[in-house]
C-alpha cells in the first residue's frame, strides 16, 4: 500500500490528468504562456504529463511589447531549456498604431491581449488552448469549468458550459467551437507558491525582492523598466526594495515593498499576507464586474 | 487604496500553514434561504481566506447590495456573477477554496432551487462529503430529503446536517433535536447509515469555527473542526480496491520506449505485477513505472504515471490496465441510472456516445417500456448497448468504472450522467488471453472500408503485432467463390480461414459484410477508431 497523497500531489495528478485528456481529445492544442509563475507551474505540469515524450504542443505568448524586460529574457530561455516550441504573437494592428498603456487605457488590454489572442488562435487554427487561470483568482472565475467551451469568435456563453462529473472531462467540440482548458482550476495562490518551492521551478527574478527604480502613482508602485515610461511632473524614480506578486505589462503592474529575496522568504510572505495578488493589476479595477465582462469578450 | 497597503499587508499576518495537508472536497446542499452563501462566506472569513482587498470591496458591496445593514454581508463573498447577484439567486455550481492547518478544502457550492438535480448530481459526483444545510426555523424540508437522496445515490456516504439560523430560534436545543430526530427517521428509511449534526449560526459564527457559548447543551465539534477530521472519503477508499488504470495516451517518443499514461483509478501497482489489458485480455507484467521525477518501484491510487509493460501487447487509449487477478467485468449491455443534464431532451433518433473512464464508444439508449421522454433533470433506469465491450462494474462509492457520461454526437455536449446498476449477465464475464486473436471487421455499410481496414491494420501493427488481413474480395477469389456475399456460409468459411491463419500467432483481421458464425470467438469491430490508437505521441 502506498502512502496517501498530500494536497499538492493530488492537485498535480489532477492537472496531469486534464492535460492528457485534452490532448487526446483535440487535434491542435496549444498552451498559452504568459511568462508568469502560473505559466511556469503549468509548463512544469505539462512536461510531467507527457514525460518521457516531449510536450506535444507549442507554447503561445500573446505579447503586448510592454512586458518587463526580465520577462522577455526569461521567456527566451524557455524554448531551449525545455525543448518546447515557443510562438510569439503581437497584434499587427496594435503594433502599427503604437497602442500603449499610457495613452490608450482599456484599449491597450483589449487590442494586445483579447484581440491578439483571438488572432493567434485563428491564425494557427488551434482547437484547444491550455491556460493557467485559477478559480480562486476572482469571484467571477469560481464557476468556470475546467474545460470551457467557446463559441465561434471565442465567446464565453454561460449557458453553453458543460457539467463536469467525476473525472470524466469532455474536451470534444462541435464545428466552430474551441476549448479552453484550465488545469490549475483547483489550485490557490498558496498552492502555486508551495509547489514552486517543492519542485524548485524556475521563475522570473522579478518575483524576488531587489532594489528597483519605482515611482508611486495612483496608489501603485510602478517600476520604471525602460525609457518609454513617461514621468509626470515631479516624479523621480527612486530605488526601493520591491518584488511583484503577479506579472503583466510593467506600466500596469504594481510592486509590493518587500525584502523577500529568496523563494523561502517569498513563500512565507505570500502565505502570511492577506492582500490578493490581483490587487497589483490595474486592469481589474476598471469597473465593478470587470473580469466577468472581459471573459465574455474573450479575455481569459 | 494607497501605496501603504503593501506595507500594512505584511503586518497582517497569520501563521504559515504546514506544507503537508490532505484534501477534502465537500458539497454544500441547501438554498440561499437556508443561509448557505452566508455559511460559506463565514468559513472563508474564519479561515482567513478572504484577501484584505476583497474585504474592502465586500464592505463597499455590503452597503450597496447587502441585507445586513451596516454589517458585512458575508454571502456577497460567494455570490458570483452579477446577473445572479442582482436577482439574489445562484444558477450554477461554484467552487471555493480554503485551508486550515491540516487540510485543504474544495467547497462545491451547488445551488438549491434551480436545476437542482443537474447541479446536485454534478457536485456530488466530485464530493467526498456532504454538508446539508437546514433552516432551524423551517425544520426538515422535502428539499433536504431530496439532497440527501442524491448524495446517497452518488455514493457520498459521509454527511453532516448543519442546522443553521440557531440564533433565530433563541439557540434552543429543542429546535435542533427536532430536526435531527426527523432526519434520523428519514435516514433509517433511506439506508443512510451515519450522519453528523451541528447546530450553528452562519450569521453570528456560532459553532462554525469555534464552539459557541450560546449553546452549552451541544458538546460536539464546531463545523470546521468536524470537517477537518472526517475521512477524505471516496478517494481514500480507492486505495483498497484492486488495481485499475485507464489508459489516456500511448507514449512513444522513440523506438526504444513505449509507455501508457494514465491516472491510477484504484489500488496499487508494483514493478513485476501481473496485469491484463482490457477489454482485449492480453496479459503482461509491469516492467517500469515512469515519472519525470524518476522511476518508481510502486504507485497507488490517484497518482498520474506512465506504465511500461514487459511485452509488446496491443494497448491504447481507452483500454484499462487491471490487476491480472481481479480484472474488471466486460459488458456491452448495461442497466443504468441515467440523469438527463441537457436542455435538449433525449431523442431516440439522435446519436449518443458513452464515455467511461477514457473510452468513448457509440451507444444505444433504450428507455423502459419503449418510452421516449427524458428531459432535463429527469432520472430514469435505462438499458444501454455499446458497440464494443467495456470494462465496467456496478457503480459504488469510489469506483470510476461504474460512472459514465453521455455526449451528443452532433453537438458534442455532455447530455447525461450514468451510474451502472447491473451488467447483463449473458454478456459480462472475463476473457482470458485470447487463444486465437481474430478481429472481425464488420465492413458491411462502411464507407471506404478499404481505408478503414488499413487503419485497423496500422493500429494493430503499431504495437509490434504481426497482422494479416483479408477481405470479401480475397474470399470471393478463393474459398467463397460462387457463394452469396453476406450469407452465413460465407461467414463460416471466412472464420475457418481466419482460425487457421491465427495459428501462426498473427492477429488476423477479417473485413467482411457477412455475419460472424454463432459461437465463434473474435473481436467485433465496426470502425477503425475502436482499434487504432486515437493518439500516439
Amino acid at each position: 500500500m502506498t502512502a496517501p497523497l498530500n494536497h499538492l500531489q493530488m492537485l498535480e495528478a489532477e492537472s496531469i490528468h486534464i492535460f492528457r485528456e485534452v490532448v487526446a481529445e483535440s487535434e491542435n492544442p496549444v498552451m498559452l504562456y504568459s511568462v508568469g509563475k502560473d505559466s511556469a507551474v503549468l509548463l512544469h505540469l505539462a512536461r510531467k504529463a507527457f514525460f518521457p515524450a516531449p510536450v506535444p504542443f507549442p507554447l503561445l505568448h500573446v505579447d503586448t511589447t510592454w512586458k518587463f524586460r526580465a520577462m522577455y529574457e526569461f521567456r527566451d530561455t524557455i524554448a531551449e531549456k525545455y525543448g518546447v516550441e515557443l510562438l510569439v504573437h503581437q497584434n499587427p494592428e496594435a503594433v502599427e498604431r503604437g497602442i500603449n498603456p499610457f495613452d490608450h487605457g482599456p484599449l491597450h488590454t483589449d487590442m494586445w491581449k483579447s484581440q491578439g489572442l483571438r488572432q493567434a488562435l485563428d491564425l494557427h487554427k488551434f482547437d484547444a488552448s491550455f491556460a493557467g487561470a485559477r478559480r480562486d483568482e476572482d469571484k467571477s472565475r469560481a464557476k468556470e469549468r475546467i474545460i470551457s467551451v467557446r463559441t465561434a469568435g471565442h465567446r464565453w456563453d454561460p449557458r453553453r458550459q458543460r457539467p463536469e462529473l467525476w473525472n470524466l472531462y469532455n474536451a470534444r467540440k462541435a464545428p466552430g467551437e474551441t476549448i479552453r482548458a484550465f488545469p490549475l482550476s483547483n489550485w490557490t495562490e498558496a498552492d502555486i507558491w508551495q509547489y514552486i518551492a517543492a519542485e524548485d521551478i524556475p521563475i522570473v527574478p522579478l518575483y524576488f525582492a531587489a532594489p528597483r527604480p519605482v515611482v508611486e502613482r495612483d496608489g501603485m508602485l510602478l517600476m520604471v523598466d525602460d525609457d518609454r515610461f513617461p514621468l509626470r511632473d515631479g516624479e523621480v524614480p527612486e530605488e526601493r526594495w520591491v518584488r511583484f506578486r503577479t506579472l503583466g505589462c510593467y506600466p500596469l503592474t504594481g510592486a509590493v515593498e518587500s525584502r523577500a529575496d529568496t523563494l523561502e522568504a517569498v513563500v512565507a510572505e505570500t502565505l502570511a499576507t492577506r492582500v490578493s495578488e490581483r490587487q497589483g493589476r490595474a486592469i481589474d479595477r476598471d469597473s465593478f464586474d470587470s473580469m466577468e465582462r472581459k471573459k465574455r469578450e474573450g479575455y481569459f | 487604496m494607497h501605496g501603504s497597503v503593501a506595507a500594512s499587508a505584511q503586518a497582517e499576518t497569520r501563521a504559515a500553514p504546514p506544507l503537508e495537508k490532505d484534501l477534502l472536497r465537500f458539497i454544500t446542499c441547501g438554498s440561499v434561504d437556508d443561509g448557505k452563501s452566508t455559511l460559506i462566506g463565514r468559513m472563508l472569513y474564519e479561515t482567513n481566506s478572504v484577501p484584505s482587498d476583497q474585504l474592502e470591496t465586500l464592505a463597499a458591496e455590503s452597503r450597496r447590495f447587502g441585507t445586513q445593514g451596516n454589517s458585512l454581508d458575508l454571502a456577497l463573498l460567494v455570490d458570483g456573477l452579477s446577473a445572479e447577484r442582482e436577482q439574489g439567486i445562484t444558477i450554477d455550481i461554484a467552487y471555493r477554496y480554503f485551508a486550515t492547518e491540516s487540510r485543504k478544502f474544495i467547497v462545491i457550492d451547488a445551488p438549491g432551487h434551480e436545476q437542482y438535480t443537474r447541479n446536485m448530481v454534478t457536485g456530488a459526483s466530485q464530493a467526498d462529503y456532504g454538508v446539508l444545510l437546514v433552516d432551524a426555523r423551517q425544520g426538515l424540508t422535502e428539499q433536504t430529503r431530496r439532497h440527501a437522496r442524491v448524495l446517497k445515490l452518488l455514493g457520498v456516504s459521509g454527511m453532516v446536517l448543519a442546522v443553521n439560523k440557531m440564533d433565530r430560534v433563541r439557540f434552543l436545543q429543542d429546535a435542533f433535536d427536532e430536526v435531527v430526530g426527523a432526519f434520523a427517521a428519514f435516514a433509517k428509511e433511506e439506508g443512510i447509515e451515519h450522519f453528523d449534526a451541528v447546530p450553528l449560526s452562519a450569521l453570528t459564527g456560532a459553532n462554525v469555527a469555534a464552539p459557541s457559548t450560546a449553546m452549552p447543551w451541544y458538546d460536539g465539534p464546531a463545523l470546521l473542526r468536524l470537517l477537518e477530521t472526517v475521512p477524505t472519503g471516496l478517494r481514500a477508499k480507492r486505495a483498497e480496491e484492486p488495481f485499475r488504470m485507464a489508459v489516456q495516451l500511448a507514449l512513444r517518443p522513440d523506438e526504444g520506449f513505449r509507455g501508457f499514461a494514465g491516472t491510477i483509478a484504484s489500488g496499487s501497482i508494483a514493478v513485476g505485477d501481473r496485469i491484463l489489458v482490457q477489454p482485449s485480455g492480453h496479459a503482461s507484467t509491469i516492467a517500469r513505472i515512469v515519472t519525470m521525477d524518476g522511476d518508481l518501484e510502486s504507485a497507488g491510487a490517484n497518482q498520474a504515471v506512465v506504465l511500461v509493460l514487459s511485452d509488446e501487447v496491443d494497448c491504447s487509449r481507452g483500454d484499462v490496465i487491471a490487476s491480472a487477478d481481479e480484472p474488471l467485468p466486460l459488458a456491452t449491455r448495461l442497466t443504468s441510472e441515467l440523469v438527463w443534464l441537457s436542455e435538449q431532451s433525449f431523442s431516440p433518433t439522435r446519436d449518443y456516445v458513452l464515455k467511461s473512464a477514457t473510452r468513448s464508444i457509440a451507444v444505444r439508449v433504450d428507455l423502459p417500456d419503449g418510452g421516449q421522454e427524458l428531459a432535463l433533470n429527469a432520472m430514469r433506469t435505462v438499458s444501454l448497448e455499446t458497440t464494443g465491450e467495456l470494462p465496467v462494474e456496478p457503480y459504488k462509492a469510489g469506483s470510476l468504472f461504474g460512472a459514465f457520461i453521455l455526449l451528443d454526437k452532433e453537438t458534442q455536449a455532455t447530455v447525461a450522467a450514468g451510474m451502472i446498476g447491473a451488467l447483463d449477465s449473458a454478456q459480462s464475464g472475463l476473457r482470458n488471453g485470447p487463444e486465437a486473436d481474430i478481429v472481425w471487421f464488420n465492413a458491411g455499410g462502411v464507407e471506404d472500408s478499404g481505408h478503414e481496414l488499413s487503419r485497423i491494420v496500422a493500429g494493430l501493427s503499431a504495437n509490434g503485432n504481426r497482422v494479416m488481413a483479408f477481405d470479401d474480395g480475397d474470399l470471393q477469389e478463393s474459398v467463397c467463390a460462387g457463394l452469396d456475399r453476406g450469407s452465413a456460409e460465407w461467414g463460416a468459411r471466412a472464420y475457418a480461414v481466419a482460425t487457421l491463419a491465427a495459428r501462426s500467432g498473427a492477429t488476423v483481421v477479417v473485413a467482411t459484410a457477412s455475419p460472424r458464425p454463432e459461437g465463434s470467438d473474435a473481436r467485433d469491430v465496426s470502425q477503425a477508431s475502436a482499434i487504432a490508437p486515437d493518439w500516439v505521441i
